[in-house]
């Protein structure tokens, strides 16, 4: 049953890392702005080189 | 009919607004003005006519235009504006108003393809933000706010910038302490599941692992995220006051010292889960509490709306200078649209103040040669020249921000109901605690201990302190979907507790949108022609109100016509002469008693009539004035008294109504209804209202736009909801009263914790069955309760 020892160890591992993932995302500002990504993506790229026709 | 469908008026390809003429046509697309046809030809010139694809008329209206940002490059208010500055490379944050569909977002951040400078814009887009890099050694600021003026998006800049200052996110980090308390809270609970089902005797080693590691993990709980209540609690101690932080500081730490005490000495399983579970809980609702408008600020006062410089002459030169240090004497030029910064007198030009800013009137004001005009009027018309005779803070209407009501902070008698009940909780609670050790401290110390660490953990008021937030949430996003926004959660108790209500009149109760323009009089086509042919040369808004109402009549050829500042038109048509104007006019008098607001028409020295223009009284008016038992109703206005008798349909008797108001009296009628001991709302629109606002003890400013102006506040109302006035305050009340119930639920939920925990024998999978639950129930309690309240409201 030692192995219990073992596997919660590791399962706090992954817990830490995510909290970490959590405290980078947070403190990087990827929280801070939650709407205009979500319009941004459903704007077109545009082709550089070819000029929009016109219409 | 068919025939005036077909020549339907197009609608502006930029902005959506009627074509009135079809001259301004670019590559078949239909624009009504030429701001709006320029717009289009600047982003056609750089590519971005996808601009208009993503949506229709994504453009603001540009008719009015008028550039003027010389002010920006003057060093010292470049280095107030930006947020960061090196060799080559600038940082700025513009606040857009405009700013509001995807075609926005995508414009402003292809900035780069228009000039190269710009390395990169980034838009915020509830908070209608606009980031840019630049290189300013290839761009200056002005053109770069030229640049953003010229693709339709004038930022608004302004020195005391609120909006930015406001939503600068808080120092607190109050999600990554919820993050640590619910990480630990979630690893807790999975570790105490063995402890709850039982350990066999072969794994009693697992047990004392589990209590280390349950302690490890409480130890980041009471230290980083719990760490806020130890510090509140002591800072009130400090100052002689017992807030609801206190029995929760003590229950956190009993709680720690308690199961560190249970784990490492008896093995125990502590009470590591429910402290976990309780700063976790209590953390959500702090942060269910914070509701942040990003696109309203309740704190602006006059700065906001100045400008940022104005142009002085000296030795007729203009120049800039900024706000701060324009000086008494010296001689400045207000163009179109631009605000008058200071008193001043008035020197050269003709000068039509609109202050619809300071007293919500929207009609202009004439005034003449020599005359004194008040800080904030905006000069529609030509280009004038004043004389500043007060320094900007001392002016009539801006020394108001010098009076202590601005100053101090606001009255603290208004506690709410949570930090008056705290107190005797507290009391009670320390009571009964030291009671049960008392009792058994004679018979068996440890039992004694025991019980008193006890009382102190289930009686910690969990519930109680998330009673408040989750009702006040729930009645905030209520308000909000209602659009009434109020600044934050105390201000629905502070609703609740109003009996007296105080009434601006201009722009508030009447409608600062929509003047009714009557006709008292006949007129026959002919006339009706005459009067639309000389009304229509003048951009008075009485004449332009004039025309509107006629409707589009043919025009006749004009003789002569001459416009008389302040007075009115005097015109020759054909074989007719005409006199269109006040009543100074045509009768060479002036009569004080005339109660309206009227142009006055003599054609061949014949008197036919007058155009009397009437203020529309908000919808719903009715409503407000059957709030009149439970409620005092106050008028305050700083007109005269013209629409008295008007308004005596609304306000009982005419003691309840005070013409003739300045801002400053406004702010002293409220302050003495208070010393009465009234609790006072006042409601207005106007910078002279702003003394009143902050004086009274619940400031409503009423607008027609959220996004534009208004005075600093408690609450800001959308004037759409203005008839909802009477359901708001009957809700705030409902509101109260469902925290009342729920302190009720939550007290209930401690008595039976406490029948348990006054003997002594607690087991730690009472108390953490019962901390979720009754905060669980106090947070749907709360929430279905608010919901049902604001249905039988009509609120919802």
């Amino acid at each position: 049953m030692s192995i219990i020892y073992f596997l919660i160890g590791c399962s706090i591992l992954l817990a830490l890392i995510f909290l970490g993932a959590f405290f980078w995302a947070q403190c990087s500002g990827q929280n801070d702005d939650l709407c205009t990504p979500s319009m941004r993506i459903l704007l077109d790229d545009e082709d550089e080189d070819e000029p929009e026709p016109r219409k | 009919m068919i025939k005036t469908e077909s020549i339907e008026k197009t609608s502006c390809y930029h902005c959506g607004n009627d074509c009135e003429t079809p001259a301004y046509v670019v590559e078949e697309k239909h624009f009504c003005c030429l701001g709006c046809k320029s717009v289009f030809e600047v982003l056609s010139a750089s590519n971005l006519c996808n601009y208009y694809s993503y949506n229709d008329h994504p453009g603001v209206n540009r008719a009015k235009v008028d550039k003027r940002f010389d002010y920006l490059n003057e060093p010292d208010i470049i280095n107030e504006l930006i947020d960061f500055k090196d060799d080559d490379t600038t940082i700025i944050t513009f606040y857009i108003p405009h700013i509001h569909c995807s075609s926005c977002l995508w414009l402003l951040e292809q900035l780069n393809k228009m000039n190269h400078a710009i390395h990169y814009s980034r838009v915020d887009f509830l908070k209608k933000q606009l980031n840019v890099r630049f290189n300013h050694n290839q761009l200056t600021l002005q053109q770069l706010v030229e640049q953003l003026y010229d693709i339709g998006y004038e930022p608004v800049i302004s020195l005391q910038d609120i909006i930015k200052k406001q939503n600068t996110p808080e120092k607190d980090n109050l999600v990554l302490k919820i993050a640590v308390a619910g990480f630990c809270f979630g690893n807790v609970m999975l570790l105490s599941f063995p402890e709850y089902f039982g350990i066999s005797v072969y794994e009693q080693t697992f047990k004392h692992f589990f209590g280390l590691a349950n302690i490890v993990f409480a130890l980041p709980v009471v230290f980083y995220s719990g760490w806020g209540y130890f510090v509140s609690a002591w800072q009130n101690l400090k100052v002689k006051n017992l807030n609801i932080d206190f029995p929760l500081a003590l229950g956190i730490a009993v709680l720690f010292l308690r199961s560190v005490v249970d784990v490492i000495i008896n093995n125990d399983p502590g009470f590591t889960d429910t402290l976990c579970g309780l700063v976790f809980f209590l953390l959500i609702g702090k942060f269910v509490q914070r509701k942040t408008y990003y696109h309203i600020s309740f704190e602006r006062d006059y700065r906001s709306f100045f400008p940022v410089a104005v142009n002085v002459i000296t030795d007729n030169i203009e120049k800039p200078v900024p706000l701060s240090q324009l000086q008494t004497g010296q001689r400045v030029v207000i163009r179109n649209n631009e605000i008058i910064p200071a008193d001043a007198i008035l020197l050269k030009g003709r000068a039509m103040v609109d202050f619809s800013f300071v007293t919500g009137e929207s009609i202009p004001v004439n005034k003449t040669l020599g005359e004194i005009i008040y800080a904030g009027g905006r000069q529609t018309g030509e280009a004038i020249e004043l004389e500043v005779v007060k320094s900007v803070s001392q002016s009539y209407l801006t020394q108001l921000w010098n009076n202590e009501a601005f100053t101090r902070q606001k009255n603290n008698n208004n506690q709410t109901f949570n930090e008056k009940v705290s107190k005797y909780f507290t009391v009670v609670l320390l009571a009964i605690a030291f009671g049960s050790l008392l009792f058994w401290l004679p018979f068996n110390a440890g039992r004694g201990l025991a019980a008193f660490t006890a009382v102190l953990i289930v009686a910690c008021p969990c519930a109680l302190a998330l009673s408040t937030p989750f009702t006040m949430a729930a009645a905030l996003s209520i308000f909000d979907r209602n659009l009434f926004y109020l600044k934050n959660t105390q201000v629905v108790e502070h609703m609740a507790a109003i009996d007296t209500i105080v009434m601006d009149k201009t722009g508030t109760i009447t409608n600062s949108d929509t003047n009714n323009i009557k006709l008292n009089g006949e007129l026959t086509d002919i006339q009706q022609q005459l009067i639309y042919s000389a009304c229509t040369n003048s951009i008075h808004p009485l004449s332009r109100m004039i025309c509107d109402y006629l409707g589009q009549l043919p025009k006749l050829p004009l003789r002569k016509y001459e416009e008389i500042p302040g007075k009115g038109i005097v015109a020759w048509i054909g074989d007719h002469d005409l006199l269109i104007g006040s009543k100074g006019l045509i009768f060479n008098e002036t009569d004080e008693k005339f109660t309206k607001t009227a142009v006055h028409i003599l054609i061949d020295e014949r008197y036919l009539g007058y155009f009397a223009i009437e203020h529309n009284y908000r919808a719903g008016m009715e409503n407000i004035t059957n709030l009149n038992p439970d409620y005092q109703l106050y008028l305050l206005s700083g007109d005269q008294d013209h629409e008295k008798n008007d308004l005596l349909r609304f306000f009982r008797s005419a003691d309840q109504m005070h013409f003739n108001q300045s801002p400053q009296s406004k702010l002293d009628f409220i302050r003495s209804l208070q010393d009465k001991g009234n609790k006072v709302m006042m409601i207005g629109d106007g910078l002279n209202d702003s003394g009143a606002l902050k004086q009274s003890d619940l400031g409503v400013a009423i607008t027609d736009n959220v996004n534009n102006f208004s005075p600093g506040s408690d609450a800001i109302m959308d004037g759409r909801s203005f008839k909802k006035l009477p359901s708001f305050l009957r809700f705030a009340k409902d509101t109260v009263k469902i925290i009342h119930c729920s302190f009720a639920i939550s007290l209930t939920y401690n008595l039976i914790g406490l029948s348990y925990a006054v003997t002594g024998k607690l087991s730690p999978l009472v108390a953490a069955i019962l901390m979720p639950v009754s905060t669980v129930t106090i947070i749907s309690f709360t929430t279905l309760a608010a919901h049902f309240a604001a249905k039988k409201r009509h609120l919802l």
